[in-house]
């Protein structure tokens, strides 16, 4: 009897222990997100969300071209790097059995770990100077450095999880090995393919410092794939350097409105794969 | 009993080897025409590595390799210049485990080999289809559910549907590993039934570690131990007068 005590009061002791620590993690994470709430939601309006910024010192104005900013990064940075993150998932996952592959898996992972600035950098000195002007492909380059490993990654890692029973089942059709890994094994995988592709695409739309040297800022609405132009993360960081209280509450709102932005696209995420990350099938 | 078939198939000196592990010694089979063969033989035997081999799929394995031939319609399809693709379309499997394609539906997986493989013989998909699910047995029991996915019946109705997915393609021979290992035994005297409808049509070689499977369905019947042939000769035969002691020691169960 006593040792079944002993037994009981171990097992409460963890679970307790588990929970303290559960909220340890999470009250940092719900204090930011409680002050964001707090300070931006005041100041959403329909005026705030689609108006360019006011001049410093006069009226505080909106975050409209931030917002179109960052959804045109969002969007070409998709189209750029989704496809190519993919498909060397599948060929990792796939055809990965060799050195070059292993050599590749390496520098993925290097990259994943990268500071996002050096993305920035790089696509400054190799791209920005030699067209001599800031534009948003450039900064689609630098979120796609970013997006790209990241894809890789969970692609691989879902392709991985397929069944080797399927392949089987398909080669002993006769079918070619290409053609099982489009039409068989990726079908299979499509749900986890999704969902690593938008929890990417959430991570980079949050990314500052690839922006700062690629797409540099603008106060107006996109004037051309030539031209700087805004996002919700540089709108952001300019205004939280401010010296004037309005302009930093603008900030704040900037703030509520990307991470609307990343929660709309999480919950894409359980959308579309029926509330199972990384599920199966 | 039923020995004037011809030769649809037949290994010769057939040996296997996964990396330096050889799983099969100089194997020669030679399997006839509209019958079934069996592979018998205790666990590890390379009753499985002997049928992976007949359509080319042993390979598929890392480090696999294979010496001696083996003969489909006199031709060695290890030759040179033979394509393993076209081999595997004319000689069908199914696996131990039901495995249809979870993302498709009952129709799509009998039409699968068809759609991925770019061919279709005159006939419309639909007859193919349904021709195929009728052999397998199957078609009275899912005709109103083929947009179904093919996971979503029972395992053994998954396993006949796996047996119409290889049938749609019309091969010349149908290899069964283990074919009712995971099934329940009326699910087994199902695929059993259907084992001896279709060698009307097509040549079938099944593995099975059950003997009284062997000698309920084959015409003929190999004992495989430790990767040699032992003994190969008219089921009737192995089962009331095998010839080699070791033969007789495992069809009436002193090891295996």
């Amino acid at each position: 009897m006593n040792s079944y005590r002993v037994r009981k009061f171990k097992d409460r002791t963890f679970s307790i222990l588990g929970l303290v620590c559960v909220i340890v993690a999470v009250l940092p994470l719900g204090s930011i997100l409680l002050e964001v709430v707090v300070r931006g939601a005041p100041i959403i309006s329909w005026n705030f969300l689609t108006q360019t910024p006011g001049a410093e010192g006069q009226t505080v104005g909106g975050i409209g071209p931030s917002i179109q900013g960052s959804l045109i990064l969002i969007g070409l940075t998709s189209l750029i790097g989704i496809p190519i993150g993919i498909m060397s998932g599948v060929f990792l996952a796939e055809y990965g059995d060799n050195k070059y592959a292993s050599l590749m898996r390496l520098f993925n992972d290097v990259l994943t770990e990268f500071p996002s600035i050096v993305a920035g950098v790089t696509v400054f000195l190799a791209f920005v100077l030699y067209f001599g002007h800031f534009s948003p492909l450039a900064g689609s380059l630098a979120l796609s450095f970013i997006l790209i490993p990241i894809v890789a990654r969970t692609t691989e890692e879902s392709i991985k999880l397929v069944p080797n029973s399927l392949r089987e089942a398909s080669a002993a059709l006769g079918v070619r090995r290409w053609r099982t890994t489009v039409s068989i094994v990726i079908a299979a995988a499509k749900a986890g393919l999704i969902t690593g592709s938008l929890l990417a695409v959430a991570r980079i739309a949050g990314e500052t410092a690839p922006l700062i040297m690629t797409v540099l800022g603008n106060s107006y609405f996109f004037q051309g794939f030539g031209q700087p132009i805004d996002a919700l993360p540089l709108r952001i960081w300019r205004d939280a350097l401010q010296p004037y209280p309005d302009i930093q509450a603008a900030g704040w709102g900037a703030a509520f409105v990307l991470i609307l932005v990343v929660l709309t696209i999480n919950i894409g995420v359980r959308l579309a794969t029926g509330g199972r990350r990384g599920s199966r099938r | 009993m039923q020995s004037n078939h011809t030769e649809k198939m037949s290994s010769l000196g057939l040996s296997a080897w996964y990396g330096e592990k050889q799983a099969l010694v100089n194997v020669s089979i030679s399997m006839k025409a509209n019958s079934v063969t069996a592979i018998i033989g205790p666990s590890g035997c390379g009753k499985s590595t002997y049928i992976r081999c007949l359509n080319r799929m042993h390979e598929l394995v890392p480090k696999a390799t294979v010496t001696g031939q083996v003969l489909l319609d006199k031709e060695d399809i290890y030759g040179p210049g033979v394509d393993p693709v076209m081999i595997r379309r004319r000689v069908g499997m199914v696996f131990q485990k039901p495995n249809p394609f979870p993302t498709m539906s009952i129709y799509d997986n009998v039409a699968a080999g068809l759609k991925l493989t770019g061919m279709r013989r005159g006939k419309s998909l639909d007859d193919i289809v349904k021709s195929s699910l009728e052999q397998a047995g199957l078609w009275d029991e899912v005709k109103y559910d083929l947009k179904k996915p093919g996971t979503s019946v029972s395992g053994g109705q998954q396993q006949r549907l796996c047996i119409a997915r290889a049938i749609a393609l019309q091969p010349e021979v149908i290899l069964m590993d283990e074919p009712c290992s995971a099934l329940d035994p009326v699910a087994t005297a199902k695929i059993e039934g259907l084992m001896a409808s279709l060698k009307e049509k097509y040549t079938v070689v099944v593995v099975t570690h059950n003997m009284q499977q062997a000698s309920r369905v084959a015409d003929f019947t190999a004992f495989l131990y430790l990767g040699k042939l032992i003994e190969y000769d008219e089921t009737t035969k192995i089962f009331e007068n095998p010839k080699e002691d070791l033969t007789e020691r495992y069809i009436t169960g002193k090891f295996g």
